[in-house]
């Protein structure tokens, strides 16, 4: 038992250190770097550090972006995945069996690979170097569609729609009156895990976009692979474009966690 | 008199409408999905076979149909090839034992515990944590001179290791750093398996004087194989297109080389970013040919994703 405890704190502390030490990297001066034995505190250099970065890189421009493209991913799949997740749980209509297998088999398809047509394809579209690049082709997912049909077929019951029906609700009405108020509580959890996918996405947009129009994430890499190594002009930027999501995690982990258990359960 | 007509085809109007909207809208609801995938997943995986089959590069106006002839090239390209042994090494070496750990820990965690959410939380927050600051992070934590693990591992008197330059150690490097990320999320996926898991199996165990471990190993893992397959493969699949964790790692580590080598004697390039750099990150822009490679690519996902789906299948134990 004591065992046990013993275990878990170990891996929470090793979970955990890598994020504080970053901190206090970024919180120091270049010069901490070659201290032996490694600083462990912080240090009063973190604002001024915080400067730097906005001198180095345009990181203002980079977290508008990052908040646009995150956000609107984040409610566009919240939307359509309710829809889908709505039809597949409660709607009758030939070939959905199919349609939902398929569905979670496409989580399967190596996307990353079909690169090369995708980035010529927004080169056609002329959306290279736009958010328009970022947040098209993330509009809806299959983890989305399939995480809201799970918890729709549990918590939404047929009485309230059959209720609805009698009352002369089309199918939209039914979708904006019943299900979107029942779906609130699953939708904002997908929300957040959607959100943090999308600030954290980083291989799509270093392709897609400009250093001189960056997210957050393209912004970072452009620090960390600066000619100099100034590792804490690095963890700077670092800090503060990941510690905002680690906190909102930090304080809504529960439910978020409750999430990924849920969607996991039959995957 | 005049009015029943308009009446009835009002309401054989609104019938029509009902009727559409009963058949109708169920498929116009799962739409978006579809047609978003078949436009922007689909549609580019399967015209990067035709685009290898050209002489297509970003800046020509004209491609030319070559056949097979990437391929052959590709089949002779000593980078390639090197950029496979890499992409299973560190596949190997990051997954194999993250899997094994997450069992563990959720094993662990699948108990009245006190301070369950706090565990939960500290486990997930690695995979909360962006890619590219893992590695900017682990970078400095691996440095050569300064690195915190260069430091603790000279107590028991190593020297100062370079864990970018080597070809083992930076594999393990980029497999910790994997590994740091996803461990707690599978962990917790595979505790969300576990705890569908009758509790009276343990119970009746422990009287039986089952070890700990023995319970984990008869009871456990045969009762979670249909997620333990779905992890493997999901993981597996992950693994075989590692790239954005080797692209900064060459950038950050500050080892030389080119933009995306993966180190300045490909050490650590995998295929992911073989691909990216013929495509993307070379003058040439050779499309055709990082095509080739992608589609070669999923055919090795598809091999060891269906290796590893036979293997984790045949998992024994059973409760008898």
């Amino acid at each position: 038992m004591k065992l046990r405890y013993l275990t878990l704190t170990a891996v929470a502390f090793f979970s955990a250190f890598p994020l504080y030490y970053s901190v206090v990297v970024a919180s120091r001066h270049n010069s901490a770097l070659a201290e032996v034995p490694p600083p462990l505190l912080p240090g009063g250099n973190f604002f001024a550090n915080v400067a730097r970065v906005f001198d180095t890189v345009p990181f203002g421009l980079a977290l508008v972006n990052s908040v646009v493209v995150a956000g609107s991913i984040s409610i566009a799949v919240m939307f359509f995945s309710t829809l889908a997740g709505f039809a597949f749980a409660k709607l009758r209509f030939r070939g959905k069996n199919v349609m939902l297998v398929i569905t979670v088999a496409t989580m399967m398809v190596p996307a990353q690979l079909g690169i090369i047509p995708l980035y010529m394809l927004m080169v056609k579209l002329e959306w290279t170097g736009t958010n328009y690049a970022l947040i098209v082709p993330a509009l809806v997912n299959a983890f989305g569609v399939f995480f809201m049909t799970q918890y729709l077929t549990r918590a939404l019951p047929n009485e309230l729609l059959e209720a609805g029906r009698v009352d002369g609700c089309s199918t939209w009405g039914l979708f904006w009156h019943v299900v979107l108020p029942t779906a609130r509580p699953a939708a904002a959890v997908l929300g957040m895990l959607t959100f943090m996918s999308a600030w954290n996405d980083y291989f799509w947009p270093l392709v897609v976009l400009t250093p001189d129009n960056p997210t957050v994430q393209v912004a970072l890499s452009t620090l960390a692979s600066g000619y100099v190594n100034d590792y804490v002009l690095g963890l700077a930027g670092t800090a503060i474009g990941t510690l905002p999501l680690v906190a909102v995690f930090a304080l809504f982990g529960k439910q978020i966690i409750g999430g990924i258990m849920q969607g996991a359960v039959k995957g | 008199m005049s009015t029943l007509p308009l009446a009835v085809s009002r309401r054989r109007r609104r019938g029509v409408r009902h009727t559409l909207d009963m058949r109708v809208s169920p498929y116009a609801y799962v739409a978006p999905f579809f047609l978003l995938f078949c436009a922007f997943g689909l549609f580019p995986l399967l015209f990067t076979a035709w685009v290898s089959l050209h002489e297509w590069t970003l800046l020509s106006e004209t491609q030319e149909f070559i056949g097979a002839a990437n391929y052959t090239t590709l089949l002779a390209d000593g980078y390639f090839w090197n950029a496979t042994f890499n992409t299973l090494s560190i596949g190997v070496l990051s997954t194999v034992p993250q899997l094994a750990l997450a069992i563990w820990l959720a094993h662990l965690l699948n108990r009245r515990l006190r301070f369950q959410t706090l565990f939960r939380v500290a486990l997930l927050l690695p995979n909360v944590t962006s890619v590219v600051a893992v590695v900017v992070i682990f970078s400095q934590l691996f440095g050569r001179d300064f690195g915190m693990i260069n430091w603790i591992l000279s107590w028991f008197g190593a020297g100062n290791i370079d864990w970018a330059a080597g070809t083992a150690t930076s594999h393990i490097a980029l497999s910790v750093m994997i590994m740091w990320r996803w461990t707690g999320y599978n962990a917790l996926i595979f505790l969300a398996a576990m705890q569908a898991v009758p509790r009276e199996l343990y119970e009746a165990a422990t009287l039986d004087g089952a070890s700990n471990f023995t319970q984990l190993r008869r009871i456990t893992i045969p009762m979670i194989r249909p997620t333990m397959i779905f992890v493997v493969i999901v993981s597996t699949i992950g693994a075989m297109q590692i790239i954005a964790e080797p692209l900064l790692f060459g950038q950050s580590s500050g080892g030389g080389g080119g933009v995306a080598t993966g180190g300045p004697d490909r050490q650590f390039q995998t295929l992911a970013l073989f691909v990216y750099e013929q495509g993307f990150a070379n003058s040439t822009f050779d499309f055709g040919y990082a095509s080739a490679a992608s589609w070669l690519m999923f055919v090795a996902v598809v091999i060891v994703a269906g290796i590893n789906f036979l293997i984790t299948r045949k998992v024994k134990g059973g409760l008898v």
